[in-house]
């Protein structure tokens, strides 16, 4: 194809993708170098019948002024990534020394925003990609024996968790382990403790965003899987069995060596969307016991005062994690561009 | 079917089957749960007191009289204006698949086409933009959108869900391009098309099948999307999901918790239609860079 010719027809999109995505990451690098202006004080005689008194006040007009003319706020340099809310340097220098143990450190560790929500999205990704994974692919054995007729609905059933929107999904989740809901009802009758409430409860409430994020994802894993299965060799089959492997041996040493490609690509997908996990933690509203990176980009940017710079600096962090958990994709995808096809 | 390799002992059949059945229970009750709930009283909805009164509904016979009530529905759609929310979201999901397909259809054939080595950067640019979470990005849109007042907008919302749409896109039709033969377009192009040309009168009557499934997608990401249009659009132009979420801060107070039961079955009723329609389609889509690639 000539330059001119891909030129034009790539054009519209190139264009979308540098003006949203490219020019926005830009953005937001630079943003995380400024801070808000300090409002502008004014100090004035306040005189009365008992004398003056000097009274300090926000000078409105100045501080619009200024944030009229610059933005951005003032240069910060990076101030904003080591204060308290993100990598909080000095605070974990003294709660390292202070610390007792490794553990006591750990949990000062986790007082820490940044620290705390970091925590929770790797324990998420690392916790629901591997579990995704295995229960796609029993679906997906379990499915792929069940009669013809019955395949087309199971799969429909099947899809439902993955099509519905996830703040829906996650949603009709929490109503149900509410403790008035039907699942929360049946979890403080099995275990007797009418006290017992997920939403209280820290530890409870990472395993169920967890189960959600499973019960999301493995209809996905589950169509890449099925669809594996059915491209197996029936021949390799049959030949392992003359030669006397059992039905696990089969699975093992036929099927899974077939689909371990797939496991890869379903594995990679998985890691770069559990990394940005967040509508789930807005309708648990669980924010008071998991936050996630992508959390806490939104709640610094929602509210009355947005904090720009400090959701810019989360941002730009967790762009730099992302980076980290893909470069295994973007050195596969580079390997098979780059060998002869 | 019939062959001995693949044929089950009946104690791994019932193993397999009963797993299923318990998967697909999982899968489908809470769906089936809430559309039965959505039409009673929030007493009824959550029936801590006797589990019979959420099947029967005995909470929703005293307070209105019948075993099944719309007033969650009335109450959403009609006094806190879900109906204008559900308008907004077609507009949205309409123009962001038309026009993601748009571009996506011409870019994507490009790059399938192009042996150079920039069409590989290019994919390899998107890949890495795909993998960006939206919300990282949100925060570089709102100064410059406040500054130049385009904040609040159905207009803004599209352009830049399909710009986050593109990435999917373009990987997408660019792996359904390459399955049409090159010697399609060339042999036009010998016989005197531009390229154009051959676009236009070849490879368009034949690329339905894979447009669709990209469609469908393009249709999901901006249907779904909550990061993007729940900081980006103003109280008036909110979309369904964003609206549901702003139920949850005011209603759950009000004790009007079936205004977002109501409005869940709503956003989810078309999505049950979507899967039942084109199973097919999603299913390929699903594994189109997966089974190939």
């Amino acid at each position: 194809m000539k330059h001119a010719t891909f030129f034009w027809f790539v054009l519209p999109s190139a264009f979308l993708m540098l003006l949203f995505i490219a020019l926005p990451v830009v953005s937001v690098v630079t943003q995380s170098l400024y801070t808000s202006h300090e409002q502008v004080l004014v100090t004035v005689e306040n005189c009365g019948p008992f004398g003056c008194t000097p009274v300090t006040s926000i000078d409105q007009e100045a501080t619009q002024a200024l944030q009229a003319d610059k933005p951005l706020g003032k240069w910060a340099g990076l101030d904003i990534y080591k204060d308290r809310n993100h990598l909080a340097f000095s605070e974990v220098a003294s709660a390292w020394v202070r610390a007792d143990g490794l553990p006591d450190f750990g949990k000062n560790l986790m007082n820490l925003p940044f620290y705390k929500a970091m925590a929770f999205t790797l324990t998420y990704t690392f916790v629901v990609t591997p579990l995704t994974i295995i229960l796609g692919f029993f679906i997906a054995v379990a499915v792929n024996s069940v009669a013809k007729a019955l395949k087309g609905p199971t799969i429909f059933l099947t899809l439902l968790p993955f099509i519905v929107t996830p703040l829906v999904g996650s949603l009709i989740l929490f109503w149900m382990v509410d403790a008035r809901g039907i699942l929360g009802a049946g979890l403080q009758w099995l275990t007797n403790n009418p006290d017992l409430s997920v939403k209280a409860s820290t530890p409870l409430m990472w395993i169920m965003l967890m189960v959600y994020g499973i019960w999301h994802a493995a209809p996905f894993a589950f169509v890449v899987f099925y669809a594996g299965l059915q491209t197996v060799n029936s021949e390799s089959l049959e030949a392992a069995m003359i030669d006397g492997a059992n039905r696990w041996e089969r699975i093992r040493y036929v099927v899974i060596p077939h689909l371990f490609p797939l496991v890869t690509f379903v594995a990679l997908i998985q890691l770069m969307d559990n990394f940005r996990v967040f509508e789930p933690i807005v309708s648990f509203s669980a924010q008071a016991h998991a936050t996630s990176l992508s959390y806490a980009i939104f709640n610094d940017l929602g509210g009355e005062t947005r904090l720009l710079s400090s959701a810019a600096a989360t941002s730009v962090l967790t762009i730099i994690g992302i980076a980290i958990l893909l470069s295994p994709v973007l050195i596969r995808t580079y390997r098979d561009f780059s060998k002869p096809s | 079917m019939a062959n001995k390799a693949t044929a089950q002992p009946l104690s791994v059949k019932f193993l397999a089957t009963s797993f299923l059945m318990f998967w697909l229970v999982l899968a489908a009750f809470p769906f089936i749960w809430t559309l039965w709930g959505s039409f009673k009283v929030e007493g009824d909805f959550f029936s801590k007191a006797n589990w019979a009164n959420a099947l029967f509904g005995g909470l929703t016979q005293a307070e209105t009289g019948g075993s099944f009530t719309g007033d969650g529905y009335y109450g959403a759609f009609v006094e806190e204006e879900f109906w204008r929310a559900t308008l907004n979201s077609f507009i949205v999901c309409f123009f962001v698949v038309t026009i993601s397909l748009t571009c996506g259809t011409l870019g994507g054939y490009a790059l399938s086409r192009s042996t150079n080595r920039y069409a590989f950067w290019f994919l390899l640019f998107a890949l890495i933009f795909r993998a960006m979470p939206p919300i990282t990005l949100v925060s570089g849109y709102l100064l410059p959108f406040f500054e130049y007042n385009l904040w609040g907008r159905l207009s803004t919302t599209i352009i830049v869900l399909v710009a986050i749409n593109q990435p999917f896109t373009l990987w997408m039709l660019h792996a359904f391009f390459k399955n049409i033969p090159k010697d399609l377009d060339e042999s036009a192009m010998v016989d005197g098309c531009t390229r154009f040309q051959a676009f236009r009168h070849v490879i368009i009557p034949v690329m339905w099948p894979g447009v669709i499934t990209t469609g469908l997608f393009s249709f999901l990401l901006a249907y779904n999307d909550f990061a993007v249009t729940s900081m980006l659009l103003s109280k008036d132009n909110q979309t369904m999901v964003p609206k549901l979420a702003s139920f949850l801060g005011t209603t759950q107070t009000k004790g009007n918790v079936m205004f977002a039961v109501a409005a869940v079955v709503s956003i989810t009723a078309p999505l049950f239609v979507m899967v039942m329609v084109f199973q097919r389609q999603i299913v390929s889509g699903l594994t189109a860079g997966a089974v190939k690639g």
